[in-house]
C-alpha cells in the first residue's frame, strides 16, 4: 500500500523523531475549489446572495425597465414580507436543529387575536396588538418547553401546534374575515404596518422596514453576542454546549419565545398587508412551507448549527423574485414551482459538500 | 434572436431561454389580466380558455394567473400587484377572498385598471367597476323549485341533505344553498349565511370543498345523521358525484334525488345517466368573453360595463337542466345541454 | 507530606441494585499526574463523573483543597476551578477556535456596546486563544477564527486542553485523551500534558494505554469493583503487575495498606 520503506517496529521513534510541534495547524486544501469550499464554509449565506443577484439580473435584462423599476423591485419586497418575517423565525429555530411547522398558523392565528380583540372585546388596538404579541410568544414558549423540557422532537410537536393553532383560528373566529374597510375605520393601529414610505417610484411599507430591521438585529445577535454564540452551539451539538457550559434549556426556551413573538409580528404584518385579518389566510396553512423553503435556498443547514440568518432572507428573496419574475414574464406558476423545486435540491447539495471537511 | 414563445411548455433546458426575449413587443398592445381561483377546476380551465380566444381575436395581450388552492388570497394579491406592475388595463377576477382582497383591488383602481368581477361578486360588491357573474341566488332558486314540482306531495316530508362549498361560507356557496331553499319553500332566515335554518326537514349541512372526495366524506357524514334522507343539494357537480357514490355505497342511489349547479360537461353527463336529477348551468366562457371586450372597450373610449337591468352586476344567464322537466319551470334537457357545457 | 488538592472519602452511587462506587477514596497531590486506569465496569468513570460535577454520588465527601464541595453539575464543578476534557472534546465543530474556548464564558465589550447591545469582545478573545494556544506550543494557527471541524483530531485534543488549562485553575481531567489519536499524534497530546504539569497544574488522566500512562503518570490510582485497589509508582511496578492488579488476577502487596 504505502510506498515508505520505514521499519514498523520503531514507530514511537519516527513519532518522536517528526517535527517537534504539537498538533501544529496547517493549512491543508489548496487549488481554487478547495478556497471556494473554504470561503463558503466561512460565509455560507455567499450561495443564496450569488443566485439572487443573478435571477435580478436575468429578469432585469429579459423584462426591462418594467421589472428593473423601483416599484417592481420595492414590490418584491412586499411580496416576501410575512415569507421573510417567517423565515427568520424559521431560521432560529432551524440553527437549533429543529423545525417549526407551527409558525405560519401561529401567525394567522395572532392576526385574528388581534381583530378579535379589537372588533368582539373592543379593546384598544395597540392593546389588542400586544396581547397577539404575547399569544404568539405564549405560543412558542409551549412549543419550546415541550421541546426542551419534556424532549420531544420539534417536528412533533409543531406538526401538532401547527394543527392545534389552525383549528384554534377557526374555532374562534367562524372563519369569518374582518374586512379592511371596517378595520380602517375603527382601528388603523393594526394597519399601521401597511403604512408606506414612498420614495420616487420605490415603496416601503414599515412591514417591509420591520422585516429589515428584524433580519439584521437577528444577524448581529448571532453572530456577535453570547447568545447567538449559544444558539449556534446547541444546535451544532447540544451535549457537547452542555458540557461546555451552556445553558441548553435556557437557550432553546428563549429561541423558542422569541420565535413565537416574530411570528406574532408576522400576524400583524399579515394585516398591514392584506388590510384584513382573515383567518382562512392561505398562510397558515403553507407558511411553514414557505419558511422552510427560504431557509433551505438561503444555506441554513437542516441538521442544526450552520448558515446565517441573511442567507435565508436571501432565500425569500429568491423566491419572491423568482415570482414575480416569472409571473411578469406571463409565465405558468407551475414554472416557479418547478424551478424552487430544484433551487431547493441544489442548496441541500451545497450544503452537504461545505460540510464535507477533508482532514 | 427569435422571440420565444410567451408562455414555455417545452423542455426543461428551454425555461432559461423562454426566459428571455418575452419582453415589450414593439407597439405596446392592451394588456389584461385574468385572475382565477385555482389553475386546476375546469369551470376555470374553460374560463381561461374563453377568456384566451377573445383576447386573440380582439389583439388583446392576456396573462392568467390563480391561486395555489381555493380560498388563497394571498397569491390573488400578489397577481394583482404583478399586473399593476405590467400596465394593463384591465382585470378578470375571480376572488377566493371576497372581502380581504378589496385593498388590492382598489389599488389596482387607483392605478387606472379596470376591475371586473367574474362569476364571484366581492364583498362589497361595488368594489369592483363590475361583476359579471351568474345569477347565483336564481341557480339555486330553479333546482329548488324543480326539487320541489318534482318531490310533490312528498315534499312535504322530504329528509333534504345540504352539501356546501366550504365553512367559511363563500358568497356563491351561500347564495346556491339560501336561493335552492327558497325555491324548495323553506324560510332561510338570514339570506347571508346558511345553517340557521330551523325547518325540520333539514337533516343538516356539511361542507365538501367542492370535489369529489368532499362531497362522499360529507354525504356519508349526513347518512350516518339520518339514513332516510330523500332530496340532496350539493354544491357543484363533482361534490353530486362523490355524494352519488357514498349513496350507491349503501344502495340508496335510486331512493335519493341529487340536484347540483354548474352544468359542466361530465355533470350534465351525469344529469344524462340520471344520477343528478336536475343542475342549473351557468356559462363561464361567456363571462370570460365579455370580460375581454369590456376591458377592449374601456381601453378604446374609457367606456365601463353597466349592470343587467334590476340587477347589481352583469348577469350572464343560468338555465336548469333535466331530463324530467316539470311544469312551472323551464329547462333544457340533457342532449341540449351538452352543446353548452364546459369542462 | 503535602496536602492532597482534591480527596475524596467512602464515596457512594448506586444505580438501581447496581453499586458503580462503593465507599471509593480518592487523593490527588498537587502538581501531579495521577493517572486512573480500571477495567471496563470497575466504577472508574463514576468516579470521574463524580469529581467533576456530572453524577451527585449517594455518600461520601469530596473535598477541594481541604474544604467540602458538592457540586450539582459539570457547571460548578468548573466554577470551582475544575475543569474536564471529555472524551467527545465537548466542542462545536462549526465554530471557530475562539469561540469554542470561550463557550460558556464570552467576554464581552466594555462600556455601552458590551451592556446594552452586549456585544462581544472578538479581539480580547481571540488574543487571550492566541496567547493560550502559544503557550502550550499549538501556534501556526493560521486563523484562530477557522472552525474547529477544519482541524485534525490531535488538533482538536490541543485546542480542548489549552481551553482546559487556561480556565482550570485547580485541576483538569483528561477523558481518554489519546484513544482516538494516531501514533504521532498521541506523541504530542502526551508531550502536551507534560506541558500542563510543568505550569503547576495537577491532573487526573484515564486511559486505557499502559504505555502512555507509564510514561507520564507520577502515581497510578487502579480502581477495581467500585473502589480505590491501590495507588503505585510507576517506577516499582510493571505494565503487567497493573494490568494484573486491575484486573484481579494478582493482590498487590499494599492492598491492606492502600485500602
Amino acid at each position: 500500500m504505502s510506498s515508505q520503506a520505514e521499519p514498523t517496529e520503531d514507530f514511537e521513534g519516527i513519532a518522536a523523531r517528526a517535527p517537534n510541534r504539537h498538533a501544529a495547524f496547517q493549512p491543508h486544501r489548496k487549488g481554487a475549489m478547495g478556497r471556494a469550499h473554504d470561503l463558503l464554509h466561512a460565509t455560507p449565506a455567499l450561495v443564496p446572495m450569488i443566485v439572487l443577484i443573478a435571477a435580478v439580473a436575468v429578469f432585469g435584462l429579459v423584462l426591462g425597465g418594467k421589472f428593473f423599476s423601483p416599484f417592481a423591485l420595492t414590490l418584491i419586497l412586499q411580496q416576501v414580507q410575512i415569507v421573510g418575517v417567517l423565515a427568520a423565525a424559521q431560521s432560529l429555530i432551524v440553527l437549533t436543529a429543529g423545525i417549526d411547522l407551527s409558525v405560519g398558523a401561529t401567525a394567522v392565528f395572532c392576526s385574528v387575536i388581534m381583530g378579535k380583540l379589537v372588533f368582539d372585546v373592543g379593546l384598544p388596538a395597540p392593546l389588542a396588538v400586544l396581547a397577539g404579541l404575547i399569544a404568539g410568544t405564549a405560543i412558542g414558549g409551549l412549543n419550546g418547553w415541550l421541546v426542551s423540557r419534556v424532549r420531544l422532537p420539534p417536528f412533533i410537536v409543531t406538526l401538532g401546534m401547527w394543527q392545534i393553532v389552525l383549528a384554534a383560528t377557526y374555532l374562534s373566529s367562524g372563519n369569518e374575515t374582518i374586512r379592511a374597510q371596517d378595520i380602517e375605520a375603527t382601528a388603523p393601529f393594526l394597519q399601521f404596518l401597511g403604512g408606506k414610505l414612498q420614495l420616487g417610484g420605490a415603496t416601503l411599507t414599515f412591514g417591509v422596514i420591520l422585516m429589515l430591521l428584524l433580519v439584521l438585529v437577528l444577524a448581529y445577535a448571532l453572530r456577535s453576542t453570547a447568545w447567538g454564540r449559544h444558539v449556534y452551539a446547541v444546535g451544532d451539538d447540544p451535549e457537547a454546549a452542555a458540557l461546555a457550559g451552556v445553558d441548553v434549556h435556557r437557550t432553546l426556551m428563549s429561541v423558542y419565545l422569541l420565535v413565537g413573538l416574530i411570528c406574532a409580528l408576522a400576524g400583524w404584518v399579515m394585516i398591514g398587508r392584506f388590510g384584513s385579518v382573515s383567518p382562512s389566510a392561505t398562510t397558515g396553512v403553507i407558511g411553514n412551507i414557505q419558511s422552510i423553503t427560504a431557509v433551505v435556498i438561503g444555506g441554513i443547514s437542516l441538521f442544526g448549527g450552520r448558515g446565517s440568518i441573511l442567507g435565508a432572507f436571501f432565500g425569500a428573496l429568491i423566491v419572491g423574485v423568482f415570482e414575480l419574475g416569472l409571473r411578469m414574464a406571463g409565465a405558468n406558476p407551475q414554472w416557479t414551482f418547478l424551478l424552487i423545486g430544484a433551487l431547493i435540491i441544489g442548496a441541500v447539495a451545497v450544503d452537504q459538500w461545505i460540510r464535507k471537511v477533508s482532514a | 434572436m427569435p422571440r420565444p414563445a410567451r408562455r414555455p411548455g417545452l423542455a426543461l433546458g428551454a425555461i432559461a431561454l423562454a426566459l428571455l426575449g418575452s419582453g415589450a413587443a414593439a407597439a405596446d398592445p392592451v394588456g389584461a389580466c385574468l385572475i382565477t381561483k385555482t389553475d386546476t377546476n375546469p369551470f376555470f380551465v374553460k374560463m381561461r380558455e374563453g377568456a384566451a380566444a377573445k383576447a386573440r381575436e380582439l389583439g388583446i395581450d392576456l396573462d392568467s394567473y390563480a391561486g395555489k388552492v381555493d380560498g388563497d388570497n394571498e397569491t390573488q394579491v400578489a397577481a394583482i400587484e404583478t399586473c399593476i406592475a405590467n400596465g394593463v388595463k384591465g382585470i378578470l377576477l375571480t376572488a377566493s377572498n371576497t372581502s380581504a382582497i378589496v385593498p388590492a383591488v382598489r389599488q389596482a383602481r387607483d392605478a387606472g385598471i379596470l376591475v371586473i368581477a367574474l362569476d364571484t361578486p366581492l364583498d362589497p360588491i361595488e368594489a369592483a367597476d363590475m361583476t359579471f357573474a351568474t345569477d347565483n341566488f336564481k341557480a339555486g332558486e330553479l333546482i329548488g323549485q324543480w326539487a320541489r314540482a318534482r318531490l310533490g306531495a312528498e315534499a312535504d316530508t322530504a329528509r333534504i341533505a345540504l352539501l356546501d362549498l366550504d365553512i367559511s361560507q363563500p358568497t356563491v356557496g351561500v347564495l346556491r344553498d339560501q336561493g335552492f331553499l327558497q325555491g324548495f319553500g323553506i324560510d332561510i332566515a338570514d339570506p347571508k349565511k346558511w345553517g340557521d335554518e330551523s325547518d325540520p326537514r333539514i337533516v343538516g349541512h356539511d361542507v365538501t370543498q367542492g370535489n369529489q372526495e368532499g362531497g362522499r366524506r360529507a354525504m356519508e357524514n349526513l347518512l350516518a345523521t339520518d339514513p332516510s334522507l330523500s332530496l340532496v343539494y350539493t354544491i357543484n357537480e363533482p361534490a353530486a358525484a362523490g355524494a352519488f357514490e357514498a349513496l350507491k355505497a349503501v344502495g340508496r342511489d335510486g331512493a335519493v334525488t341529487i340536484v347540483s349547479v354548474d352544468g359542466g360537461c361530465p355533470g350534465v353527463e351525469n344529469v344524462k345517466a340520471g344520477v343528478i336529477g336536475a343542475t342549473s348551468q351557468q356559462y363561464p366562457l361567456l363571462m370570460a368573453s365579455k370580460g375581454i371586450e369590456a376591458i377592449a372597450a374601456f381601453a378604446r373610449d374609457g367606456t365601463r360595463p353597466e349592470a343587467t337591468e334590476g340587477k347589481s352586476f352583469f348577469d350572464t344567464g343560468v338555465t336548469l337542466v333535466t331530463d324530467a322537466p316539470v311544469e312551472g319551470v323551464e329547462s333544457i334537457s340533457a342532449e341540449e345541454a351538452l352543446g353548452l357545457c364546459w369542462g | 507530606m503535602t496536602d492532597p488538592v482534591l480527596s475524596a472519602r467512602g464515596l457512594v452511587k448506586r444505580y438501581g441494585r447496581v453499586t458503580a462506587l462503593d465507599r471509593c477514596d480518592f487523593d490527588l497531590m498537587p502538581g501531579e499526574i495521577l493517572a486512573v486506569i480500571g477495567d471496563n465496569g470497575a466504577g472508574k468513570s463514576t468516579l470521574i463523573k463524580a469529581i467533576s460535577g456530572a453524577v451527585i454520588p449517594d455518600a461520601g465527601e469530596i473535598r477541594l483543597e481541604g474544604r467540602p464541595v458538592r457540586f450539582a453539575s459539570p457547571i460548578e464543578a468548573r466554577q470551582a476551578g475544575i475543569e474536564t476534557v471529555y472524551q467527545t472534546l465537548a466542542m462545536s465543530p462549526a465554530l471557530s477556535i475562539a469561540d469554542n474556548m470561550f463557550m460558556g464564558r464570552e467576554l464581552r465589550c466594555s462600556g455601552i456596546m458590551g451592556t446594552l447591545f452586549r456585544r462581544l469582545d472578538r479581539r480580547a478573545m481571540e488574543a487571550f486563544a492566541r496567547e493560550k494556544l502559544n503557550d502550550l506550543g499549538l501556534m501556526t494557527i493560521q486563523n484562530i477564527a477557522q472552525p474547529v471541524e477544519t482541524l485534525s483530531g490531535g488538533q482538536r485534543q490541543g485546542v480542548a486542553v489549552a481551553r482546559a488549562a487556561a480556565f482550570g485553575s485547580r485541576l483538569i481531567i483528561l477523558d481518554e485523551p489519546t484513544a482516538a489519536l494516531g501514533v504521532k499524534e498521541s506523541r504530542r497530546v502526551l508531550d502536551l500534558i507534560l506541558d500542563v504539569r510543568a505550569r503547576g497544574l495537577p491532573i487526573i488522566l484515564i486511559s486505557h494505554n499502559m504505555p502512555h500512562v507509564f510514561e507520564v503518570a507520577d502515581r497510578i490510582h487502579i480502581h477495581r469493583l467500585g473502589r480505590r485497589l491501590c495507588t503505585i509508582r510507576p517506577a516499582d511496578h510493571s505494565m503487567s503487575d497493573a494490568v494484573a492488579f486491575m484486573t484481579g488476577a494478582r493482590t498487590p502487596p499494599d492492598v491492606m495498606e492502600a485500602a
